[in-house]
């Protein structure tokens, strides 16, 4: 058999490419190793700045380890509800796929409404993004980060409106899982940087 | 519309490479979802009860218990540990390669070796 027809005949059932893998989850999938040059460069900035501001506020002034610990648990359970999705689409339940996108969605939602609260907080007892170092790298980082959060629900809202037209078909569960793959790469980034900046004093 | 079937144990699953990998089931996830939060619990209570010790093992602790949800949800959520080496090989190039150049570059502004208040000497901060 020649090259071309091994590749369009593939008999393991991968994907007709010269990897045997999609390319759109092997593009996803270095996408996100480039995303972890972004944020690590963003958290390296807000360790480098870290205790560096000479006037307030400072974290200790500002943070509700409560209330951001609420949030986060709402990201963690954003990402089994994500992973529920697929689950769903792969075994052709398009109901339950709806209702988990749809969770994941809310649940997103849920996080990006903390922020803003928390933003708006921060910023009536006195920081912005100019007022120190820590306002600075603090409001980049987890800007950011929401920024990324946001677009994922964009995506998820996007999935959930095919669904509902039906087209997104069991074939497509790839969608799915490349929408998927995103998702939960922002909760990882969430993961170190609850640690990182809200956690470790 | 289409009905809904039982969810099988591990059910394989054709997507990239060679081979069906076999993604966990539902209820594995919602195991790895309650270790998830079990973990993070851990990690508020860090925060208000220190280990006996300096801080320091305590930040070390908080520290290995992110990496390890970070790796539960990569290998499990994001099936790494199911898929293709060379899906595997692309995220972790990009986690080592941000790792050494970032620690490169806190290391030589020595953010691991002096205290902060040592470092604010000569530095113009805000």
């Amino acid at each position: 058999m020649t090259a071309p027809a091994a590749i369009a005949h593939d008999p393991h059932g991968g994907h007709p490419t010269n990897t045997g893998l999609s390319n759109e989850k092997l593009t996803m999938w270095a996408f996100l190793g480039s995303e972890c040059l972004l944020f690590g460069a963003l958290i390296s900035t807000y360790l480098l700045y870290k205790g560096r501001s000479v006037s307030g506020p400072l974290p200790e002034d500002v943070y509700d380890i409560p209330f951001t610990s609420a949030s986060s648990f709402m990201l963690l359970m954003s990402s089994l509800t994500m992973v529920l999705s697929l689950a769903a689409i792969q075994r052709g339940d398009h109901r339950r796929l709806r209702l988990w996108l749809l969770a994941t969605a809310s649940l997103g939602g849920l996080f990006i409404t903390g922020q803003i609260y928390e933003f708006t907080t921060f910023y009536r007892e006195g920081l912005s993004l100019s007022t120190n170092l820590f306002g600075s790298t603090f409001f980049v980082l987890t800007g950011f980060h929401g920024v990324h959060v946001s677009l994922g629900i964009l995506m998820l809202l996007s999935l959930f409106g095919l669904s509902m037209r039906g087209k997104l078909p069991t074939e497509r569960a790839e969608a799915v899982e490349i929408a998927g793959l995103y998702w939960h790469f922002v909760d990882i980034v969430w993961i170190v940087i609850f640690t990182v900046v809200y956690l470790i004093p | 519309m289409a009905t809904k079937s039982a969810p099988a144990e591990n059910h394989p699953v054709e997507t990239a490479g060679h081979e069906d990998v076999e993604h966990p089931s539902e209820s594995k996830y919602w195991k790895i979802f309650w270790i998830l939060f079990v973990i993070t619990a851990v990690e508020v209570a860090l925060y208000y009860w220190e280990l006996p010790g300096n801080v320091n093992i305590n930040n070390s602790a908080l520290g290995l218990l992110a990496i390890a949800k970070f790796i539960v949800v990569v290998g499990y959520f994001m099936h790494l540990k199911f898929d293709s080496r060379l899906l595997r090989r692309l995220f972790v190039a990009g986690i080592i390669l941000a790792l050494i150049v970032y620690m490169i570059v806190l290391l030589s502004m020595g953010v691991f070796i002096a205290p902060p208040a040592d470092r604010n000497s000569g530095f113009i901060g805000t």
